[in-house]
């Protein structure tokens, strides 16, 4: 039985350019994101069809939480918000399918990702507001003895968020598959040990359907957690004044 | 971690279908492809997205809105032309009613005053009439009296002559009914 985390292995596919199974996916994940929108909205009716609701949907529940967190003026960052939040939860989809490979089960590529949140909130901060960016640090209303402390506690609350931002995905992704990959294994070692195990070999196969649910609504959830933590940021950069 | 990974390691390699496996995520030497095709995946995704595909989506969406809008002022627009309608209606109503009660107020008078003068000019036919028929009647009676005296006269005459046998003087009977009419 191979190892629960074979499935994350990284298995070249063009050596000479780097294509791996990984990169595979990502394109994966692209193409089906721009190619079902695309084919979603191409009749451009005014009334939708339900391929048509769906991107409309959406586009209206990522602009409704980017709107939400920042206001109007964040709708700038609407292409970033909703191309992050198609990627994350298509690749968290599409590893859902059984032999596929997860693009976000991968540290590098989910701190990648949260670098460009945190890396877009800091340059647009800092061309948009100058030094007063860095008030962000500086709450109001803070006696000046305690003013130190807070502005080094604010400064590691800030520098931890990439790498809770991308922990986060990567371990919710990487934990289920490990535990459902574990359970599917264990149907396969119950039914290989033969005899009065067979008989328990349902158990397990019941916990990886169980799973495999959890699984799904997980996928989504922490795309959607990702793109709301993004909107949050985000929102630092347009309205830096605590 | 690690050492649970070379337990696993050890225990699969006997099995031969793949030697030793780390662990996939904390392999830094896959870090520089994955980055490599992320980036290439992520700039692409997001440049097609911000082109193409939300511009088309949004337009979708923006398109049925200012629609709905559109069809929402027109609404308005068509109700408040019909409520003006509907006003113009009632003046206009309301002005024929005044008019209609203008007229039938003066046909009503020039009809009174019509008959008014029918009947005046009616009046005016009998009383005169009336009064040609009086004047006729005294007339009448006035030479029916002056008949009487001869009658009478004549009478008397008759009475006496029966009565003595012979006429009396015409004088006498005179004098004799002036003196009763007196």
């Amino acid at each position: 039985m191979a190892s629960p985390i074979e499935q994350f292995q990284i298995k070249p596919i063009i050596p000479v350019i780097n294509f791996t199974n990984s990169s595979l996916f990502m394109i994966g994940a692209a193409a089906v994101i721009v190619g079902g929108l695309l084919l979603a909205t191409r009749k451009r009716a005014v009334v939708p069809g339900r391929a048509q609701s769906m991107a409309e949907v959406l586009h209206d529940f990522v602009a409704n939480t980017l709107v939400d967190a920042t206001g109007k003026e964040g709708m700038k960052f609407f292409p970033l918000v909703f191309s992050l939040f198609m990627f994350v939860l298509t690749a968290n989809m599409l590893g859902m399918i059984p032999g596929f490979f997860t693009v976000t089960s991968h540290i590098i590529v989910t701190f990648a990702l949260a670098l460009l949140v945190i890396g877009t909130v800091v340059v647009y901060g800092f061309m948009k507001h100058g030094t007063h960016f860095l008030g962000l640090f500086v709450p109001s209303g803070v006696p000046a003895w305690l003013l130190p402390f807070i502005v080094v506690i604010e400064l590691i609350s800030f520098l931890s968020r990439p790498i809770s931002l991308s922990l986060r995905l990567f371990a919710n992704m990487l934990a289920g598959h490990i535990a459902l990959k574990v359970f599917a294994g264990f149907v396969v070692s119950l039914l290989a040990a033969g005899g009065g195990l067979m008989i328990l070999a349902p158990l397990p196969l019941l916990m990886a359907v169980a799973l495999m649910a959890l699984e799904f609504l997980v996928a989504a959830l922490q795309a959607y957690v990702f793109t709301v933590l993004t909107c949050i940021y985000l929102n630092d950069a347009l309205h830096p004044g605590h | 971690m690690a050492q649970a990974q070379t337990n696993h390691a050890t225990t699969e390699a006997p099995g031969g279908a793949h030697e030793d496996i780390g662990f996939p995520p904390f392999e830094t030497e896959t870090y520089a492809g994955q980055l490599l095709w992320l980036a290439i995946t992520f700039v692409v995704l997001y440049t097609l997205l911000s082109r193409l595909v939300l511009p088309r989506l949004g337009g979708i969406i923006e398109n049925r809105r200012a629609m709905i809008a559109n069809d929402l002022d027109d609404a308005a627009g068509m109700k408040s032309r019909a409520e003006e309608a509907g006003a113009a209606y009632e003046r206009a109503l309301a002005e024929a009613k005044g008019r209609a009660q203008a007229l039938a107020q003066e046909t009503r008078a020039k009809l009174s005053a019509e008959s008014d003068a029918k009947r005046k000019a009616l009046e005016a036919d009998l009383n005169q009439r009336l009064a040609d028929a009086e004047a006729t009647i005294s007339a009448k009676k006035s030479e029916a009296m002056s008949h009487v005296d001869a009658i009478a006269r004549d009478t008397a005459s008759a009475i006496i002559e029966r009565l003595t046998g012979k006429a009396p003087a015409p004088q006498k009977v005179e004098a004799a009914l002036n003196q009763i009419k007196a």
